[in-house]
């Protein structure tokens, strides 16, 4: 458990369009977030996103980090949220 | 440890917080005032406003990183203390209103929207602590705007004091008159309980129980959204069935709720107290204990039905809830409060249901008859009479019962009172005009019942 607390779950949920993945991991790059792991998928041109990322070296606040991406998801008419891993781990595994 | 959360159960997440209302609904600390007694009043609110403030200082500030941090909406932060009853002794009722305005003030000061444990525990009988305080009730939930109160009228092991009974009608009348300038919203603050649990986090009845330690956090956590939604999405199979999913349904709230919980507790270096596993509906558009039973196959709740759907519904939460966190108290199950549920609403000015129905509900749900709005002339025995029954309910079933009613000055059948925010709005129910005056007026004890032969 060494390593609890050093992700976020950031899930992108919309229409597909061109930029979406660069859009966001430019976010995430400039502030020293890693990605870890992208699950995306593409059903009847409705894009879906599960990203993994370490965040034990950022230079940012977790809410302000999902207010950015709040804004740049208006901008891009897409739904991002960003969570803390240990609530999925809660929710689904005991 | 990797992550090896799959895809779908992460976008399930995601839609409980998002879409569904799956929020933190409350995060109560409760704090032992016994060592504030000082030989007067103003001293002894003193010494609680310190105690509440050394305590409590931190408990919103740590409610809303975690809420940032985790991006779970974390609605409210209380405090619950002792009940006031205990230290008031040789108190009289007007020394006990000062005291009811300090915790007003810690509570403003801390930055919390409600403090319970203005509570008095008279089941068996009154000391004169108890008898002040009660006395303090009107006035005290008038000049204060964030303090709650709670009387326990009645248990399964002690019986029901129909003394206390009697009384609680005409307290009820006198607090809705004096804050009859905003619709009786003083009683919305005070609660009259059978059988009242010592770790509830959840207002108007929190209040810290003389078995709690020093300090505690408790959780309360919600939901109806999530549960609407699970039962929506399977409208054809078997009870059976249905009762499964709910209670996976269930678990998974209440793991959020263990969670907040244990981090909280971390950060305040207190100890965490237990998870409430209730549905607890606002009167936003799909956080409804209503909407779950009607979507459960009811046209409208209140049609014969919905007792067993109800039972179904609580007995499938705490299953679910029980296994999910170490520790389970509180009040934990469904809550059926009528203006904070737009279902409720709805079916009420439908006429399809009534005071009648509450009433069997809360044979089978986790409190009781719960901020319902009747006509400001009620008389006071009636009142009595309903807090009567319910108390009954709850003894005779070993379970918590509980009485919110605010008899709204001046308006009828009909009519509607609004209280806003989480308290919501509520139309007028019609009460039984039959009158149990004599009944009531006879006062004394209802003995505590057989716990053999039970049919």
């Amino acid at each position: 458990m060494g390593e609890e607390g050093k992700k976020i779950i950031i899930t992108v949920l919309g229409h597909d369009r061109v930029g979406i993945i660069a859009a966001i991991s430019a976010c995430l790059a400039e502030k020293r977030i890693n990605i870890l792991d992208i699950n995306q998928t593409i059903l009847q041109g409705f894009f879906t996103m599960v990203m993994v990322c370490d965040i034990s070296a950022r230079t940012i606040e977790i809410a302000d980090l999902r207010e950015i991406l709040n804004q740049k998801g208006q901008e891009l008419e897409l739904q991002i949220t960003v969570q803390h891993e240990d609530i999925f781990r809660y929710m689904h595994r005991i | 440890m990797p992550f090896n959360i799959t895809k779908d159960e992460v976008l399930e997440t995601v839609r409980m917080l998002q879409t569904e209302n799956l929020d933190i609904r409350t995060i109560t600390m409760g704090i032992n005032i016994m060592d504030c007694r000082a030989g007067n009043a103003e001293e002894t609110g003193q010494n609680i406003y310190s105690k509440i403030i050394q305590h409590a200082a931190r408990l919103v500030k740590v409610g809303d990183d975690i809420e940032k941090e985790y991006g779970i909406p974390i609605i409210n932060k209380r405090i619950s203390v002792t009940p006031i009853a205990v230290i008031a002794d040789r108190f009289t009722s007007n020394e006990l209103v000062v005291i009811g305005q300090y915790l007003d003030k810690a509570a403003a000061d801390v930055g919390v929207n409600y403090i319970g444990g203005f509570s008095a525990l008279v089941h068996k009988g009154f000391n004169r602590g108890d008898s002040a305080l009660i006395e303090a009730i009107p006035e005290t939930l008038t000049v204060t705007s964030r303090v709650c109160s709670s009387v326990n009228v009645a248990t399964t092991r002690a019986g029901i004091n129909m003394d206390a009974v009697c009384q609680m009608g005409e307290i009820i009348k006198k607090t809705s008159e004096l804050t009859g300038d905003r619709d009786g919203i003083g009683c919305a603050k005070l609660v009259v309980f059978c059988n009242a649990v010592e770790d509830n986090p959840f207002m108007a009845g929190a209040f810290h129980g003389i078995g709690e330690p020093e300090c505690t956090l408790n959780i309360g956590v919600s939901g109806p959204g999530v549960i609407l939604s699970a039962v929506r999405n399977h409208p054809d199979i078997s009870l059976g069935h249905l009762a499964n999913i709910i209670k996976n349904t269930a678990f998974k709230i209440t793991r959020t709720g263990e969670m907040v919980g244990r981090i909280a507790s971390q950060r305040l270096n207190v100890p965490f107290g237990i998870v409430d596993l209730s549905l607890a509906p606002t009167p936003a558009i799909g956080d409804s204990v209503a909407d779950i039973l009607e979507s459960m196959g009811l046209a409208r709740v209140g049609a014969h039905g919905s007792t067993a759907a109800l039972a179904m519904l609580n007995d499938a939460i705490k299953k679910g809830g029980a296994m999910a966190s170490s520790y389970v108290g509180g009040l934990s199950g469904a809550f059926i409060p009528v203006s904070e549920d737009q279902g409720m609403i709805n079916a009420v000015v439908a006429g399809a249901l009534t005071i009648d129905k509450l009433e069997a509900m809360t044979c089978v749900c986790s409190v009781g008859l719960d901020m319902i709005a009747i006509p400001g002339d009620t008389p006071a025995e009636t009142i009595s009479a309903i807090i009567a029954d319910e108390a009954a309910i709850g003894m005779i079933n070993r379970k918590t019962t509980a009485v919110r009613l605010i008899p709204a000055p001046g308006k009828k059948v009909g009519d509607w009172v609004e209280f806003g925010g989480l308290l919501g709005r509520a139309p007028v129910m019609r009460v039984n005009e039959n009158s149990p005056s004599q009944f009531i007026r006879r006062k004394g004890r209802i003995p505590a019942p057989i716990h053999s032969l039970n049919n």
